[in-house]
């Protein structure tokens, strides 16, 4: 293998032994607390929820026509972006740290029927089903598997030297900045693989029925967003909608940018399918470290971006409590360091410029990827 | 009685299928939930209003059922979900109250079972204010409606509890026919609901109270004071011509069971009976059958192959993802027995766990909800 380490396999094998020793020991000590935090979040995220809606529909009241004291874009304006703000964050917690952690089975152990992956579904276009099967068994099993990992530029962008340049990445600096808009529409139409129906290896009747599903979810998504809440505003429709629209905007964009730092930042590892064949489950860890990013930050910020900032750790144990991984990274660090295994973590700002400084130059035709 | 509830209900549930539109993908009830746990229509809650204990080791919970709650009859059981350790594990307990009780509250009674983790996490730890999943009332473990009879009671320890409600509902309603309570417990200290029960017994000289205690004169003796057929004649010699109910640990339900058949009147003889439904825990690595429930498939396994494979072989072709224990799409309910995790080495054998059938061994008799 060309792996950009040099590991015999006995030391891949003690490698793997210790990450299952780290996984086993945290496994069985989850409990009590562990629940507290996935219930009190929910609790957070619902609240805050149905408070940006509230919020939402209140600014109205401080519109300028009233002529009351408190009306006037001054109050208006602040009152509506706090709102918006509030959805906004709602959607992220929902999408980040509650739906997308939940579907990975990382709750399942509760037992606790509400909090199940196989019944979630979460607030996005994309039916939970669908994201399951693009995600949980794509993405987290061919990690960066150029050719098999439908993630690694999902079909739209080229973020590694290893993918085979196309004069439609000429336009990947524009089609990036839609994507960051419009996340969740790309994130529902993935499992779809239409760049595959249109070279004709998937037909139309394959995804007709994911279609309709699709259509579905949509159906309800734009419903509630688009029309029922701002219908509850009157005549002031419009308002409620442009700040549902901004809220999920808001929603997008941190997960695109979180998400894009994950797996695409200067320094992630990209592997060729002849790389992994054979591969056990050892060698799977080595590459899952290989190939994801982490984030610095705080611990606020490591729940608001569903703690995809511990993207190495949520890679090698892909199904224990997000909560945990703060509490395993220094370990899996260490781990890292005394086998000489790179461990990407930078700022938000480093990884985020990397990727998009990537995505900016691989737009360009590139010569084959240089020695490591 | 559940007619006027349907009924009122109606114009509600229109109501609600439209706020769950604006609630989309959750509903409505999700959000009553923020406020009150009671108020959730998409799952059944209780509030732990006061906690009492009846003996050392059982106590008994009062509980406030949410919306939805239907009234029991007497001697029905309920489920009730308690989580452990951030665990849920679902327990079934005798409603102890008569359906009679006019505060909306119903109690149960749970004695708290040497190293039964459930059991004395509700005895010793369940506070007031806390909330438990619970289901409905089940059972036909009653007495029927309107019809005159002359019942025998047979209980021991904590059985005791569906035939307090019988006797409470018999004491509320003023109607407490010919009834014979034979009750078997430890020592005078461990009869749970004892002064209730000696009182009753004082003012209803119909109801006549026998109460036994196995253990009082020490270890040796105890084996004879447990159910024998003298004993029955002694305390209810006209025991033939009455319906029987009886409630209480395995042996003495055994005992019963075998004394009513060999005296050719099972017919006349109710139980009611709990008991644990998990498997033995194999101690090193054992072959078995799996069954594979909805397909009624059942194949012999080594207990080294992947249940995956296993089911596989076996011609069927359950959902599945990565094989290695990664994308949870192959996840299986248990129906019943015991499988081992291959990574791990971890046995679970609580029905209705989550198994990941593709690093999962079969360890011992197992059966899959495939």
């Amino acid at each position: 293998m060309s792996f950009p380490v040099r590991l015999n396999e006995a030391a891949v094998e003690e490698f793997g032994r210790e990450l299952d020793a780290i996984r086993d020991e945290v496994m069985d000590s989850r409990g009590d607390a562990d629940r507290r935090y996935i219930l009190r979040l929910i609790r957070t995220q619902r609240s805050l929820a149905l408070g940006g809606r509230i919020v939402i529909l209140a600014s109205l009241a401080f519109l300028p026509r009233w002529g009351h004291v408190l009306s006037g874009w001054a109050w208006f304006v602040p009152v509506i972006a706090l709102g918006t703000l509030m959805l906004g964050l709602a959607k992220v917690l929902e999408n980040m740290e509650i739906g997308h952690n939940v579907m990975h089975a990382q709750w399942d152990w509760m037992r606790d029927p509400d909090i199940q992956s196989g019944t979630w579904e979460w607030d996005s276009v994309c039916p939970s089903d669908q994201w399951k099967h693009s995600h949980n068994v794509v993405h987290h099993t061919w990690t960066n598997v150029v050719g098999k990992d439908r993630d690694v530029g999902y079909g739209m962008l080229r973020v590694t030297e290893q993918q085979r340049w196309h004069p439609f990445y000429l336009l990947q600096p524009i089609s990036t900045v839609f994507m960051a808009l419009f996340f969740e529409w790309f994130i529902a139409l993935h499992d779809l693989e239409i760049n595959r129906v249109l070279a004709g290896k998937r037909t139309l009747a394959q995804i007709r029925p994911m279609l309709g599903r699709i259509g579905r979810k949509v159906a309800t998504q734009g419903l509630k967003d688009y029309v029922l809440w701002p219908l509850l505003a009157g005549p002031f429709f419009l308002y409620v909608l442009a700040a549902n629209a901004v809220a999920n905007v808001i929603r997008n964009v941190w997960s695109y940018v979180i998400i894009f730092c994950g797996h695409f930042p200067e320094g992630a590892h990209y592997f060729s399918a002849e790389e992994v064949e054979g591969e056990a489950r050892a060698r799977w860890y080595v590459r899952q470290v290989l190939g994801s990013c982490n984030i610095d930050g705080g611990r606020l910020f490591h729940v608001i971006s569903g703690n995809l900032s511990h993207q190495i750790e949520h890679h090698v144990f892909p199904d224990m409590p997000s909560n945990r991984y703060p509490e395993v990274a220094p370990r899996v660090r260490a781990l890292c360091a005394r086998y000489g295994l790179p461990y990407n973590t930078r700022s938000l700002g480093r990884q985020f410029g990397s990727t998009t400084w990537k995505i900016v130059r691989l737009s360009l035709p590139t010569a084959a990827p240089a020695a490591a | 009685m559940e007619r006027t509830s349907g009924a009122a209900r109606s114009p509600l549930s229109g109501l609600t299928a439209l706020t769950d539109l604006f609630a989309s993908p959750l509903r409505t009830s999700h959000y009553l939930e923020l406020v009150n746990p009671l108020w959730t229509t998409h799952k059944l809650q209780a509030r732990v209003v006061s906690v009492w204990d009846e003996t050392a080791s059982a106590r008994t919970l009062t509980l406030r059922p949410g919306r939805n709650w239907r009234s029991h009859r007497a001697g029905q059981h309920v489920r009730l979900g308690v989580p452990v350790g951030g665990m849920h594990h679902t327990r079934t307990y005798s409603i102890s109250s008569p359906p009679e009780r006019d505060d909306e509250c119903i109690t149960i009674t749970v004695k708290a079972m040497p190293g039964g983790r459930v059991s004395q996490h509700l005895v010793r730890n369940v506070a007031p204010g806390s909330y438990l999943p619970l289901g409905l009332p089940q059972g036909d473990f009653m007495l029927p409606d309107a019809v005159p009879m002359r019942p025998l009671f047979v209980t021991a320890g904590s059985g005791i509890t569906p035939i307090a409600s019988m006797l409470r509902s018999y004491a509320a309603r003023g109607k407490l026919p010919d009834v014979v309570h034979l009750h078997y417990a430890p020592h005078p200290y461990d009869v749970i609901f004892g002064a209730e029960l000696n009182k009753l017994a004082e003012d209803h000289p119909r109801y006549r109270l026998a109460l036994v205690y196995t253990r009082e004169l020490g270890e040796a003796n105890s084996r004879q004071r447990h159910f024998t057929a003298r004993q029955l004649d002694d305390v209810c010699p006209d025991w033939r011509g009455r319906e029987a109910y009886a409630c209480g640990p395995q042996g003495l339900l055994a005992a019963v069971e075998t004394h009513w058949q060999q005296a050719g009147l099972a017919r006349r003889l109710h139980i009611e009976r709990f008991h644990a439904p998990w498997a033995e825990l194999p101690a090193e690595v054992a072959g078995g059958r799996v069954r594979f429930g909805r397909s009624g498939l059942e194949t012999p396994t080594d207990g080294r192959m992947n249940l995956l494979r296993v089911a596989e072989d076996a011609g069927l072709n359950p959902p599945h993802g990565c094989r290695m224990g990664i994308c949870h799409s192959c996840d299986t309910r248990l129906v019943s027995g015991c499988v081992r995790d291959l990574r791990t080495g971890a046995v679970v054998n609580e029905p209705g766990h989550t198994v990941q059938i593709c690093i999962n061994a079969a360890a011992g008799d197992v059966e899959l909800d495939l």
